[in-house]
């Protein structure tokens, strides 16, 4: 079991490498659990059609290329758009008459969605997945000295990263987030004073839904676009939502970077590992910090 | 809150497992019932997948859809990957549903464990989708033959063919389970024998998304060569994300030991040109090939892979040995199988072992490039066409003890 310990510690330049290369994979884990902790935070909604969401984000991206010509750059916003629409539609059709009842029943609807949705591209487009190419811009790589960093891979982490801090803002910082703060503590007295829940509550779903479709668009050129794409993550994403601590947006951002890291670093040191370590995180945290690492206790 | 999601997130996870595609669908009472037990929804269902239960009911119409005056049936299952699924399922099929042959087996772990099932049942399997040389090697078993390929002739033909072409020194990524040690050890037996060394391996996960880590630790190694011990969706993402991390540019050369029409398809040939592979079957190899393949691509809207020929072959040469032995018998079965070559547009100059392998010529290929295809589909050309007995041979000999000496 340990035959790790037989690898000499690579070299630093090696391990800065790998460190790199995880840091871009939190930043997916980030992007995602972002989305995922806003509708948990704001709606109360354990929203397990994210990881279909991401993967239409990704399909879009395709369906945009592939049909009219239209490239990575206008992809990046009209795909969060055009899913965030999808999500907007299944929250007034479905999700607003789950409104009040057990979690359980919003989980339920949401995973039966990711199955319909996940087995009619399947059914559609196989399971090997689609090319999706890396814009013209983007193409190429830096040689760092310790690795080779593809430029796709830097845009990754520095737009995600954007991305993150800003939503953090929004939410906490401005006087719309303070109302959708508002709305999650006390939804009657908020509406008392003249604003709208019903589709602030809409709108927020939207917004989260849009966030996991422009990770799957900046997802589109690393992993083929896949109809299995969402189904793979979106357990890891849960995972790293109930480390930070369900609806919270920084605990969110945070854990989905740092878990990253620990990732990338378990992929060196114990490889045979590295798609169990951030469960065996998950059940160290829940012992410990039941709330998780940034979780408030209900 | 928190631990009340904590409380639902297993009953999720178990309801998604238990969403088993079990359905076997009407029966008739009396019926010769084949079963299709594949990968239908994850990493490997376009090698396999729904496309081998097409290939088996043309088999089963092509042969007149009855045999010993009962009506033939095929019933099929997804496996999901995971051994305890697929073991359960088969011991259902023998011994409630009336199943006298399971096949396609897609994933190592899968066919080795319903093997097992098989032999305490004494019911035949007919491998297609598996790689692993253990199946007929320290696990084979007397009424169970592996059909379209193997580890041992994967190595034989694309491993021997990029030592040869000087890459003498490897590093492997090794997807971490039966299959992936299977193709490693057998590649390194014929790296070794060619006269070259092996540097490192890392084992990954099945089912990996991201595989830059491990592409690093692979240029780190120096390697001339990073051998690719996996398949399906992660032979694809390690292939694409090679090339975004300038592996090739950087002087190494993948070789991937394991690709599918499947995998270059999806890929693009701008991505995959160059790569060699080792196949039993492309179809694009002659006018039977072709004629066959149109029928096929007709119900699915694809080309064909090798386990989905091959599923058609074997489901083929078992109604002819079941109708010419007279008998559901299995040993019978297999006694015929074995007593005649296995010689058609899939298989060709076969014959079976009696450690289960079928042996038969291979074919080493090159993905073309993007100028030299004329259509969609049009993706290999041949560099070799790879003898059986050279293909299947062990350069360490066979564990079998049917077989061993």
């Amino acid at each position: 079991m340990f035959s790790w310990l037989h690898i000499a510690m690579p070299p630093a330049p090696a391990l800065f490498a790998q460190l790199l290369v995880g840091l871009i994979n939190g930043s997916f884990y980030a992007l995602l659990s972002l989305g995922l902790a806003i509708i948990f935070g704001l709606l109360n909604i354990i929203n397990f059609a994210h990881g279909a969401q991401y993967m239409m984000g990704a399909f879009c991206a395709w369906f945009l290329l592939d049909w009219w010509g239209i490239g990575y750059w206008p992809a990046l916003v009209i795909a969060p758009f055009a899913v965030g629409a999808v999500g907007i539609a299944i929250e007034r059709l479905l999700l607003r008459r789950l409104a009040g009842l057990d979690h359980l029943y919003g989980l339920l609807l949401t995973f039966g969605l990711a199955l319909v949705i996940e087995g009619l591209f399947r059914q559609r487009y196989g399971s090997s997945g689609l090319p999706y190419t890396i814009p013209a811009e983007l193409i190429g790589g830096k040689n760092l000295g310790f690795m080779f960093l593809p430029v796709y891979r830097g845009w990754v982490v520095v737009f995600s990263l954007t991305v993150c801090l800003a939503t953090w803002f929004v939410i906490e910082r401005t006087r719309l987030g303070a109302l959708l703060r508002a709305a999650t503590e006390n939804a009657t007295l908020v509406q008392a004073f003249g604003i709208d829940v019903p589709r602030l509550v809409t709108l927020t779903y939207g917004a989260g839904v849009a966030l996991a479709a422009l990770a799957g668009v900046l997802a589109a050129p690393i992993y083929q676009v896949s109809p299995l794409m969402g189904a793979n993550i979106i357990i890891v994403v849960f995972a790293v939502v109930v480390i930070g601590g369900m609806g919270s947006i920084l605990g969110a951002i945070v854990s989905g970077f740092a878990l990253g890291l620990i990732e990338g670093l378990t992929k060196v040191f114990y490889p045979e590992a590295s798609n169990t370590i951030i469960f065996v995180i998950m059940a160290l945290v829940l012992l410990v910090k039941p709330a998780g690492l940034f979780g408030r206790a209900a | 809150m928190n631990g009340r999601f904590a409380a639902v997130l297993p009953a999720a996870l178990l309801a998604a497992a238990l969403l088993v595609a079990g359905g076997a669908g009407a029966q008739s009472p009396d019926a010769v019932r084949i079963g299709v037990l594949a990968d239908m929804s994850s990493l490997y269902a376009d090698l396999g997948g729904p496309g081998s239960t097409v290939a088996v009911q043309m088999a089963v119409d092509d042969f007149g859809g009855s045999v010993l005056g009962k009506k033939i049936e095929v019933v099929s299952a997804d496996h999901q990957n995971k051994p305890d699924v697929a073991s359960s399922i088969a011991r259902q099929w023998f011994d409630e549903k009336g199943v006298q042959m399971i096949t396609d087996l897609t994933t190592s772990s899968v066919a080795l464990a319903v093997q097992e099932v098989a032999r305490a049942d004494n019911k035949v399997i007919l491998v297609n989708g598996a790689a692993s040389s253990d199946l007929t090697g320290k696990a084979c078993a007397p009424t169970s033959v592996h059909w379209t390929y193997d580890t041992v002739s994967l190595a034989n033909g694309t491993g021997a063919a990029v030592v040869k072409a000087g890459g003498d020194s490897w590093f492997f990524i090794t997807a971490d389970y039966a299959f992936g040690h299977a193709l490693e050890r057998d590649t390194t037996a014929v790296v070794e024998a060619n006269g070259g060394k092996v540097l490192g391996a890392v084992n990954v996960p099945l089912n990996t998304a991201d595989f830059s880590s491990f592409l690093l630790q692979a240029q780190q190694s120096k390697a001339k060569i990073i051998g690719l011990a996996n398949a399906g969706g992660d032979a694809i993402n390690s292939i694409k994300q090679a090339a975004e991390f300038g592996i090739v540019a950087g002087g190494q050369k993948l070789a991937g030991l394991l690709v599918f029409v499947s995998d270059v398809h999806s890929l693009g040939l701008q991505t995959a040109q160059g790569l060699q592979l080792t196949e039993a079957f492309y179809w694009d190899q002659d006018d039977k090939t072709r004629a066959w393949s149109k029928r096929f691509f007709d119900k699915t809207h694809k080309e064909p892979t090798m386990v989905q020929a091959g599923n058609y072959s074997a489901t083929m040469h078992y109604l002819e040995a079941v109708k010419a032995a007279g008998s559901l018998d299995s040993a019978a079965v297999i006694k015929e199988l074995k007593s005649k070559p296995i010689d058609d547009f899939i298989i060709r100059n076969g014959h079976i072992h009696d450690d289960g392998s079928l042996v038969h010529d291979m074919y080493l290929y090159e993905v073309k490039k993007p100028t030299e295809s004329t259509a969609e589909w049009d993706l290999y050309k041949l560099i070799a066409t790879i003898p059986g007995d050279q293909a299947f041979k062990r350069p360490r000999g066979n564990e079998c003890p049917a077989v061993k000496g």
